[in-house]
């Protein structure tokens, strides 16, 4: 077994993970990092067609010009979300070549990747390195993987990029527009999916980059959210993905009377707690109680006569109107949650095309998520002292990715609007089984049954003393809950082999995820 | 091949419940468990198991359980519910300690705007219900339950009586009609529930049958505090003896119309505008002021129309009720926003309250505003308006 060493969060992890020496936790804001960045290697253009054209007659073709051997790193980006119909193929072509040993390196996995099981099971993937939501992490949660799982967020996976922490040899980058010459975009074409972010990094970064699209343009492919500069080959299939699935579960409204007050209770506390001005600034995600938050708050804005600067997406629909109707100057995107997102990123100018780097990446110069005056996240678990939770469930199995949740912890102020319990499953737990956000980050939690605020945000709590507000300590509410639902659950029988660890946005560990015992 | 039972939660993917299945045997009791939420709780739901059959001294026979998150009151209801199936006779009981939350009091007069009527067998629908503050919360053992499922949810019913928090919302439940709402009562009226509600009342006699169960029952358990009436008419022939149902008990401090089954007994359609139960509603409404009680009117079916709801509501307004039924949350706050007064109404029961306090004070019989004299009836609901206004 290896050995374990306690972080500063008191969490156990492990030194050396996959091969690659890893540094524990030490603190928010304590790790400082030295050296150079990373870089790709240098090449000429007397290496690629003067005529810009690069383009290859199939993905297997290309996968073996950039020297697809065992042991790659293979990398890819989630903007189709479940529609992705390349990776299923690289690796299928991967099989046949009888490569073997490969790291897949996801922004995201899907349920759509479901196949990718029976890749790791023959050998030809050892293990997928990136946010395993369903059952790519139920398998890994069960020790299935020849590899340990390293989930970072978006923010800490350009900064491994760019750190030289993770070396990508190819990159696969799926593009709804592109010409020949690699100029890709993700706003047009009949699979748009809005930008390619997450696949930017890649494409400066990796060693070889494919760019596959079911959109040739004649040269220039404009806006060049991907750059020809960076791109070794074109390949042109019927279909790259799936934009329909791009919407997701977690971008419905929510109808649940009781989610529903919870976005308002939310809404609320914002407001009545100053943050709500003129020029304020706001980022809420996908999941159905912050998309009816953004509800709330665009009622509260027309009310008020408010207008925001900005707004940092995942951009849906509802974020479209406040931009469309005049209730902020910008979006700022990081990804497009549904086709009206889509169709604002290529028609409005307000609609800006962010990527990981800008946004979030914790190894630069300043990013915009320590901007944001508020932002609202979702958890599956929070503890007594603000702790949260967004991977795992209670019951021990990896479920989720953390996305830029904990880039977006480092906001003004941090709010997790959550249900107290999910059928009989508590929230608000004693100790997190995996801590994926340290308590001092965490600034409010707003539940069905009352609002706990962290005791170390003295001016919020100052701020809606008379509010009228239903505001609580998280110890009472969680007594509330506990007696409903009959105790604490059981914690989860646990081995003690790592079967993923969590990484802090400076890329350093701060938890590990154990083994289910089955 | 021996019987089984079963009890709880229908459907694929139920939430918040579980199916109980009995099979009665010499052999001793084993339990099986399958769960959701099994590694949390597996053995939290066997030893719960075990402890209902303990209660029920029952030591043979065969239980399956198939759970989907279920609350500890839910689980004690299912088990103790399929257990009676097969026991028809057990008199024993296992009761979920009350919460303390569940024994507060009730009020003649307080308000009861909105009441939002829970099937009694969707345990997942009550847990959070009373966050959305409405006056009263009903949980049906009527209409919302299928004949095949009253039994079962008895149980549920009384221990969520015992169990959930409804925030001060009034506790009401609807019985069914006639014998099987008598011994609907005897699961509730010892759990203080706050206010029956009867439905399909035609006469005096179905109250006054109503009323003479709770008092047994009543004493039986040493109740002390009264058990609220609140009578539902759904007929022409209850709607012409509104009067006789309204003055039937002293414990009726409401009386409510339903308009679905009105209708279809008067054979009209019902229409938006209402014209055809003009005359029911304002009849309940003079009944309920002569027996000095609230006049409640029907619920608004169409749960996605909030605007129709509201106009609704300002309808029943105008004509005099005090309150709305409602079937969904979401209902609850327009119709506390509805039944405001309006600020020249504040303003107006303030002044009259005003002269009412100097009155008073000064050992007059005769509240005066101006050089008018107000009338008791008009200084009573200057009062309620001011209240009205403050809760809001």
């Amino acid at each position: 077994m290896e050995q374990l060493v306690k972080n500063a969060a008191g969490r156990l992890v492990p030194t050396v993970v996959n091969g690659v020496k890893q540094t524990p936790f030490q603190g928010v804001g304590k790790y400082k990092p030295s050296g150079k960045k990373a870089a790709p290697p240098i090449r000429s253009c007397s290496e690629y067609p003067a005529d810009g054209n690069k383009i290859i007659k199939s993905l297997k073709d290309a996968l073996l010009k950039c020297g697809l051997q065992d042991g790659m790193t293979i990398s890819s980006h989630h903007h189709f979300r479940n529609g992705d119909l390349v990776m299923n193929q690289v690796f299928d072509i991967a099989a046949k070549e009888g490569i073997k040993g490969l790291r897949w390196f996801p922004s995201a996995a899907f349920p759509c990747h479901k196949p990718v099981i029976d890749h790791i099971k023959n050998g030809v993937v050892d293990w997928v390195e990136g946010s395993l939501n369903g059952p790519l992490g139920d398998n890994a949660s069960h020790g299935n993987m020849n590899g340990t799982a390293v989930l970072r967020s978006h923010g800490g996976r350009w900064q491994a990029i760019q750190d030289g922490e993770v070396h990508i040899d190819i990159a696969v980058i799926a593009a709804p527009t592109a010409d020949a010459f690699g100029n890709a975009t993700g706003d047009r074409g009949p699979s748009a999916c809005g930008l390619l972010g997450f696949g930017l990094a890649d494409s400066m970064y990796a060693d070889k980059v494919i760019v596959v699209t079911d959109n040739l343009v004649h040269f220039p492919c404009v806006p060049w959210q991907i750059q020809g500069q960076n791109v070794d080959y074109v390949v042109v299939l019927d279909k790259v993905g799936e934009p329909e699935k791009i919407v997701s579960g977690t971008t419905q409204l929510t109808k649940s009377p009781d989610r529903l007050h919870i976005a308002e209770l939310t809404a609320k506390f914002v407001r009545k707690a100053g943050i709500l001005k003129d020029g304020f600034s706001f980022q809420a995600g996908a999941g159905g109680t912050a998309l009816a938050f953004a509800i709330f708050l665009k009622e509260m804005m027309k009310d008020e006569g408010i207008k925001a600067r900005f707004i940092r997406g995942g951009s849906t629909r509802y974020l479209v109107e406040m931009l469309e109707e005049g209730l902020t100057d910008f979006i700022l995107d990081g990804q497009t949650f549904d086709l009206e997102g889509v169709r604002s990123m290529r028609e409005n100018f307000g609609h800006i095309n962010t990527s990981p780097f800008t946004s979030y990446n914790w190894h630069g110069k300043g990013n915009f998520a320590s901007m944001l005056d508020v932002v609202v996240l979702g958890a599956t678990e929070v503890d007594v002292n603000f702790n949260a939770n967004v991977v795992t469930h209670s019951d021990g199995r990896m479920l989720h990715g953390i996305g830029g949740w904990q880039n977006c912890l480092f906001s003004k102020c941090t709010i997790l609007p959550i249900p107290a319990f999910r059928n009989r499953i508590p929230v608000i737990v004693d100790k997190v089984t995996t801590l994926v956000g340290p308590g001092e980050l965490v600034d409010v939690i707003v539940t069905e049954r009352g609002i706990a605020i962290n005791p170390l945000r003295k001016d919020l709590i100052r701020a809606t003393k008379n509010s009228g507000l239903p505001i609580r300590k998280i110890e009472e509410i969680k007594a509330e809950i506990d007696d409903l639902i009959g105790g604490q659950p059981a914690k989860p029988e646990l081995d003690d082999e790592v079967v993923g660890i969590v990484k802090w946005v400076d890329g350093t560990v701060i938890d590990s995820i154990f083994k289910i015992a089955d | 091949m021996p019987h089984t039972f079963i009890s709880g939660a229908k459907g694929e993917k139920p939430r918040s419940d579980l199916r109980a299945k009995f099979t009665p045997s010499n052999k001793p009791l084993s339990i099986s468990i399958n769960s959701t939420v099994k590694r949390m709780y597996g053995q939290n739901i066997l030893s719960q198991a075990q402890s209902v059959y303990q209660e029920l001294q029952i030591k043979t026979g065969e239980l399956e359980i198939e759970d989907f998150g279920a609350l500890p009151f839910v689980i004690a209801a299912r088990i103790e519910s399929v257990i009676k199936q097969a026991f028809t006779d057990l008199r024993q009981e296992s009761l979920p300690p009350i919460k303390d939350f569940c024994l507060g009091n009730s009020t003649r007069d307080r308000f009861r705007r909105s009441r939002l009527y829970l099937p009694g067998n969707q345990p997942k629908l009550m847990l959070n219900a009373g966050i959305h503050n409405p006056d009263g919360i009903i949980l049906d053992l009527e209409d919302a339950v299928s004949p095949a499922e009253k039994e079962d949810t008895r149980y549920v019913v009384r221990n969520a009586l015992r169990s959930v928090d409804f925030f001060g919302a009034e506790r009401m439940v609807r019985i069914n009609q006639g014998e099987p709402g008598l011994k609907d009562l005897e699961f509730v009226v010892p759990h203080n529930v706050h206010l029956i509600l009867i439905p399909k009342v035609e006469d005096a006699e179905a109250i006054k049958n109503v009323d003479a169960k709770i008092s047994e029952i009543s004493a039986e358990c040493r109740r002390k505090t009264p058990v609220f009436l609140m009578p539902i008419i759904e007929s022409g022939s209850g709607v012409l003896k509104a009067l006789e149902i309204a003055e039937a008990s002293p414990n009726i401090v409401a009386i409510a119309i339903g308009l679905e089954d009105y209708t279809a007994d008067i054979g009209v359609q019902r229409t938006d505008e209402g014209i055809e139960s003009f005359f029911a509603r304002s009849m309940l409404i003079n009944a309920a002021r002569a027996a000095g009680i609230q006049a409640i009117d029907t619920v608004y079916s169409d749960v996605a129309n909030e605007a129709g709801l509201r106009a609704s509501v300002q309808e029943a307004k105008t004509l005099g009720f005090d309150g709305k039924g409602c079937i969904h949350p979401r209902q609850i706050r327009p119709i506390h926003e509805e039944f405001a007064p309006t600020q020249s109404e504040i303003e107006k029961a303030q002044k009259i309250v005003a002269a009412y306090n100097e009155a008073e004070k000064k050992g007059l019989g005769v509240v005066s505003l101006g050089s008018k004299m107000v009338d008791p009836p008009v200084v009573k609901r200057a009062l309620r308006t001011v209240k009205l206004s403050e809760e809001l």
